[in-house]
């Protein structure tokens, strides 16, 4: 049997799920700084967005890719920007470093545009921390697919390139240079 | 004269913290490489320093915010109240001789960061990877310099040789509550020692058999003691922020 109360309880869940799931869309879709065209929840570094009251002040988690990267403070600012444009009085920002953020994290979605971008998206599996430990330095295969022709024959030009999270390569059929985005 | 005199208390309480000496070493040496923008060998290697720099910056900056002020930590503080290591503040010399730094240096940092992210530190369980991608990129450097011209075989061994003995500070056991505390500095020593030996075999190098340390008692950096250059380097990196207190752009 249902109360009258137990269906308000019902309703107010929902009402809160929704307004869950409008936040988490809202801070999700704020573009990368220095990737645009992925989203940060595509990307994998939202970790958590708390209501601490109805429609009071949110709580933001947010996760680096590399310790250094200076996007986070513009992603940060971003986040804040777009809550409020919603209509949230108050907005933080923290960042978290456990557990670390990995490659695995970018969705399907992210590296199906990273890919359309010009930039290899990273392979799957997560790389094994002292991978390499008993035969010294893992050299980078030839698995990873020109973005432009979609060649296999691609070589590493340098294993640091324009932002701390790509590695610079150059494809031997095309020989267009291109970013891959490096596993971690 | 502690060398702390302008900070807060919160920042003044960091100095005995067994993570300052890590917040450190990663501080000092990312502005050491921070040095060879403008002056690196190739286009390539101008990026991958500015990077790696970068990584240990942000180490650095994530450690100063849990332990206190992080502007207070990096641009108040005199030499004496600086805790890295001495192999950190070493100048960058050419470039095989900053490559083996960063080799002795990676190495064991991310020998380091792997038992500390066992031991449940957050920082090193994220930096453990970015100190692997580091030393694997000096180990790439130190076989192709060591095995590569006579020159150039000249120039690492001759860096190997003289930062050598500024390596055995590295296994001076830091004291202190928590993870750091807990820490196997001779199981570090042996992986270190093993990885180093490795190396220079396949780099056609020699490992030095001079002593690790030099004439003062092995772990000065960490006691605030620092070499000549140091005094100069941070002059250069506090310059700004002492000069225009709260500048920002």
């Amino acid at each position: 049997m249902t109360t009258p109360g137990g269906a308000a309880a019902r309703a107010d869940t929902g009402a809160a799920e929704r307004r869950q799931r409008d936040l988490e869309a809202w801070a999700g879709s704020v573009p990368d700084p220095e990737l645009p065209v992925i989203t940060l929840a595509e990307l994998g570094v939202l970790r958590r967005v708390h209501e601490r009251s109805p429609h009071g002040p949110v709580e933001v988690e947010l996760t680096p890719t590399y310790t250094g990267c200076p996007a986070v403070e513009s992603m940060a600012t971003d986040i804040e920007r777009v809550l409020r444009e919603h209509g949230v009085p108050e907005v933080a920002v923290r960042v978290v470093l456990a557990p670390p953020w990995s490659t695995d994290d970018i969705s399907d979605e992210g590296r199906r545009k990273l890919a359309a971008h010009g930039i290899a998206p990273p392979r799957g599996g997560r790389a094994v921390p002292g991978a390499g430990e008993a035969h010294g330095p893992v050299p980078l295969t030839l698995a990873i697919r020109c973005p432009n022709c979609g060649s296999t024959e691609t070589s590493l030009i340098s294993r640091f390139s324009s932002t701390a999270c790509k590695a610079l390569r150059r494809c031997e059929s095309c020989r267009e240079p291109f970013d891959h985005f490096k596993e971690v | 004269m502690t060398g702390s005199e302008g900070l807060s208390a919160r920042s003044a309480a960091a100095l005995s913290d067994p993570l300052l000496p890590l917040a450190d070493d990663s501080l000092v040496l990312s502005h050491r490489l921070g040095e060879w923008a403008g002056h690196a060998p190739v286009l390539e290697e101008e990026l991958a320093l500015a990077n790696i720099a970068l990584d240990l910056l942000g180490q650095a900056r994530a450690l100063y915010a849990e332990l206190g002020e992080e502007d207070e930590l990096a641009f108040l503080r005199e030499e004496r109240a600086f805790r890295n290591c001495q192999l950190a503040e070493q100048p960058g010399g050419d470039f095989a001789h900053t490559m083996v730094r960063q080799l002795y240096f990676s190495a064991w940092q991310e020998l380091l960061y792997a038992q500390l992210a066992e031991l449940g530190q957050p920082l090193a369980a994220k930096a453990v990877k970015e100190s692997e991608y580091h030393r694997d990129h000096a180990e790439h450097w130190t076989l192709r310099l060591g095995d590569g011209t006579e020159e150039s075989h000249a120039r690492a061994q001759r860096a190997a040789d003289s930062l050598w003995r500024f390596t055995g500070e590295l296994f001076e056991p830091i004291a202190g509550p928590g993870p750091v505390g807990e820490v196997d500095w001779d199981a570090l020593r042996t992986g270190w020692t093993e990885r180093i030996t490795r190396t220079f075999e396949r780099a056609t190098l020699t490992v030095p058999e001079s002593p690790q340390e030099g004439a003062w008692k092995a772990g000065a950096g960490r006691q605030g003691i620092h070499t000549e250059p140091f005094g100069r380097m941070l002059a250069e990196m506090q310059h700004l922020h002492r000069s225009h207190p709260g500048a920002s752009w």
